[in-house]
């Protein structure tokens, strides 16, 4: 994967991109061994919760509520912020919120950036519009680290690095932080990052993060990690920038209650996130002297006047639908072409772009329903795929050989005799195809066109000489003769 | 053997102890109306004949409503809604007033369950959408009509291999099958059951995802199949023929000479049959 920032507008097909993942042994070894782990820690402790489904049903409710009542709890918030000392920017798309992120830098007068991981800014792409102001990022999440410096793409919205393996980033630190005599345990590793982060730390005045809630009732906002490092970005600098979707309001404080233990449990499979950190807004003593929060719609209010596929905004990223995708664990995130992978991405990526790109993502899917299962606010992510499959083909038109073909099939189902017709029909029109075995069963080993997918790897059984309604036919007629 | 005739039962199945009494007289015998699916009409006729037999052989009566065809999950799923809605009619014209229907496919019984009751909304049908309610309940998956409705687990089957149960998505997350099959299973006579490492992972159809994606598709199926040899078994069975067409593709064209059978055909089977 090149440097080349992750784009929808830009990205192959989902069957291409995946095609190409799929040839990377590494990536799919990395993928899988991850995915497998996450998924045993997140069963471990999701498997200690007496109540899971009851805090699923309360972390649904909580997000269903607020969506219905968005316009309400934004206003709330932003009230409350400022009230607190924070200034907040509304962005109606990703252009708007880059722009506004650049002069709110450039107004701090800052030549450098540190971040927190923030699947938001990979979505505008902020670090690029800051490249291109001559301003420099530094990611200080370990995994967004590794990703920045092995010029790479993230592959999971909770484990942006999980398709890189040790001695694969080991390779990217001796690299790019000229250490050739780099070990590869983690405690090298990490060590490594910290003395590389650490100097950014105390010298870069600026902080850029991203929300995992914002809080209407207290204007606070909300941010869970793992390593520290969000932390001190949060209260090292001097002006502190946050970016968040309008997906990200919650009511209340105490709604936080459910939503903690959901989130750490599903998405790293701890029972709490190591690093907890809430603010609201300045505080003259101590943190950031600037706060700065920029909601950004980036077509979430277009998700939310869709009725059917409303219920993509309760997400609140945790991955776990990613780590229990059987698609993903074969393709990893980048196939996705778009930095929300996974089943949240194919249904995610298709709607901020209003459909017009990502049209393959929906149907990524074997509709299997694992992400549904393990999903902590309950989003139905397999209605919501078939929801946007046919937004595709209403997209598309009839005229093109799949809908045809499907046309052709509704007719003939809406009638028994057509039906019939078919089955004779098909059974004639696989004869030549058809290859007997030793023991007289018909084997299809090659397919045209569309269908060709099916005997590349898979050979069909050939049709039966008689159909089951054929056979209970004759049965019936036995019977009358016999009951006369 | 005449249609719940309980002689013919006791005489076939191979069951010694006290079998009829088992069955009948205190359990009612029911008019069991069979939705075949399309696909099984047409590519796996033994599953329907199987499902008949052991039916009759508890001494249930079968009907066969001729005019079924589909039940449009095919092109729900592809995103083809208005093909499918007209089939939502025909089902419930077929199958309105049956005292209960069998399907041996769980992707099928879940795409009733789960899409019937939204689809009579979408036609703004109040008649439909009440047929609809009242049938829905009476609907069910083949193995879940046996252990769910009828309460049983052993339906006098015997097959003597070594198999392993795939648990089809359908059945496992939209129907809640739960170990329902297996139980069925173990207690068939002779049989060898042996557990599939990632019981609950996908085998990658899918519908027309085995198409449209179909290296992902066999990337799934890789892993499935390697999992049914692991176990050794001699078939590997599940309440879908559609996942089964899928995975027999890959083990035929490797020629591992493992063969899928559906569960019905399993528990069809009688000494002597075999």
């Amino acid at each position: 994967m090149s440097g080349t920032a992750l784009d929808p507008k830009t990205a192959p097909t989902f069957p291409m991109a995946a095609r190409s993942m799929m040839g990377d042994t590494q990536l799919r070894k990395n993928v899988r061994h991850a995915t497998d782990v996450i998924q045993a820690k997140r069963a471990r402790v999701v498997g200690e919760m007496p109540d899971w489904q009851e805090l699923r049903e309360a972390g649904k409710q909580i997000r269903q509520h607020t969506m219905e009542h968005l316009d309400f709890y934004l206003e709330e918030f932003e009230r409350n912020c400022t009230k607190a000392g924070g200034v907040v920017h509304w962005a109606r798309d990703a252009a708007e919120a880059r722009q506004i992120i650049v002069g709110l830098v450039k107004e701090a007068g800052a030549q450098e950036v540190i971040k927190i991981k923030s699947m938001t800014t990979e979505e505008i792409q902020l670090n690029v519009a800051l490249e291109a102001e001559g301003i420099h990022a530094y990611e200080t999440d370990l995994a967004e680290l590794i990703i920045q410096l092995g010029h790479d793409q993230p592959s999971h919205i909770v484990v942006p690095a999980l398709h890189k393996n040790r001695q694969q980033i080991r390779e990217i630190f001796r690299r790019e932080m000229n250490l050739p005599e780099l070990g590869e345990s983690p405690q090298d590793l990490a060590d490594a990052a910290r003395r590389f982060l650490r100097e950014k730390f105390l010298r870069v005045k600026t902080g850029v993060s991203g929300a995992n809630f914002l809080i209407a009732e207290t204007g606070g906002v909300c941010v869970v990690e793992s390593e520290g490092n969000g932390r001190m970005c949060l209260t090292l600098p001097e002006t502190l920038i946050t970016v968040a979707g309008i997906d990200k309001v919650v009511p209340r404080f105490a709604d936080l209650e459910v939503l903690l233990q959901l989130l750490p449990r599903s998405a790293t499979g701890e029972r709490m996130n190591p690093y907890n950190s809430i603010w609201t807004g300045v505080d003259a003593a101590d943190g950031p002297k600037v706060f700065h929060v920029v909601l950004m719609d980036n077509a979430r209010t277009e998700i939310l006047g869709d009725a059917e596929g409303r219920q993509t905004l309760n997400c609140i990223r945790c991955g776990a639908c990613q780590n229990a995708c059987p698609v993903y664990r074969q393709t990893g995130g980048h196939a996705y072409g778009s930095v929300y992978a996974g089943p949240i991405g194919a249904i995610l990526t298709p709607q901020l772009q209003e459909m017009h790109h990502a049209q393959t993502l929906p149907y990524a899917s074997s509709l299997c329903g694992a992400c549904y299962e393990v999903c902590p606010v309950k989003i139905n992510i397999p209605e919501v795929l078939i929801h946007l499959r046919n937004k595709v083909v209403k997209q598309n038109g009839m005229l093109n050989a799949e809908a045809l073909a499907m046309r052709a099939m509704g007719i003939i189902f809406r009638s028994e005799r057509r039906f019939r017709a078919a089955q004779r029909m098909g059974r004639m029109a696989e004869a030549p195809l058809v290859r007997k075995d030793g023991r007289g069963q018909g084997w299809i080993g090659w397919l045209p066109g569309l269908l060709g997918g099916w005997t590349q790897v898979r050979d069909l059984q050939s049709m039966p000489e008689e159909t089951f309604r054929d056979w209970w036919e004759k049965r019936e007629k036995k019977e009358v003769t016999r009951g006369n | 053997m005449r249609r719940g005739n309980v002689v013919s039962i006791e005489s076939s199945c191979g069951w010694k102890e006290n079998c009829w009494q088992k069955f009948s007289p205190r359990r009612p015998v029911l008019r069991v109306s069979l939705f075949i699916t399309c696909y099984n009409d047409t590519l796996f006729p033994a599953t329907g004949k199987a499902v008949v037999r052991v039916l009759e052989r508890l001494g249930h009566t079968v009907d066969f409503p001729a005019g079924q065809t589909c039940c449009g999950q095919m092109h729900w799923n592809t995103g083809y809604q208005a093909e499918a809605l007209p089939l939502l009619s025909r089902f419930v014209e077929q199958f309105r007033g049956s005292e209960a229907v069998v399907v041996p496919s769980s992707s099928c019984v879940a795409m009733m369950r789960d899409h019937y009751p939204k689809m009579a909304e979408e036609l703004h049908d109040a008649k439909l959408k009440a047929e609809v309610a009242e049938l829905l309940p009476k609907v069910f998956e083949f193995s879940e009509f046996l252990t769910k409705r009828l309460g049983l687990e052993d339906v006098g089957a015997y097959y003597p291999h070594r198999v392993t149960y795939h648990a089809s998505c359908h059945g496992l997350r939209n129907l809640g099958l739960g170990d329902g099959p297996q139980r069925l299973l173990r207690a068939v006579r002779g049989i060898d059951l042996v557990e599939i490492a990632g019981l609950e992972q996908c085998c990658g159809f899918g519908g027309t995802f085995a198409v449209k994606n179909a290296e992902v598709s066999s990337a799934m199926l890789a892993e499935k199949t390697t999992a049914i040899l692991n176990t050794k078994a001699e078939a590997c069975t599940a309440c879908d023929n559609s996942c089964l067409m899928h995975i027999q593709g890959a083990l035929h064209r490797q020629r591992t000479g493992v063969q899928t059978v559906h569960l019905a055909e399993i528990l069809a089977g009688d000494e002597g049959a075999q």
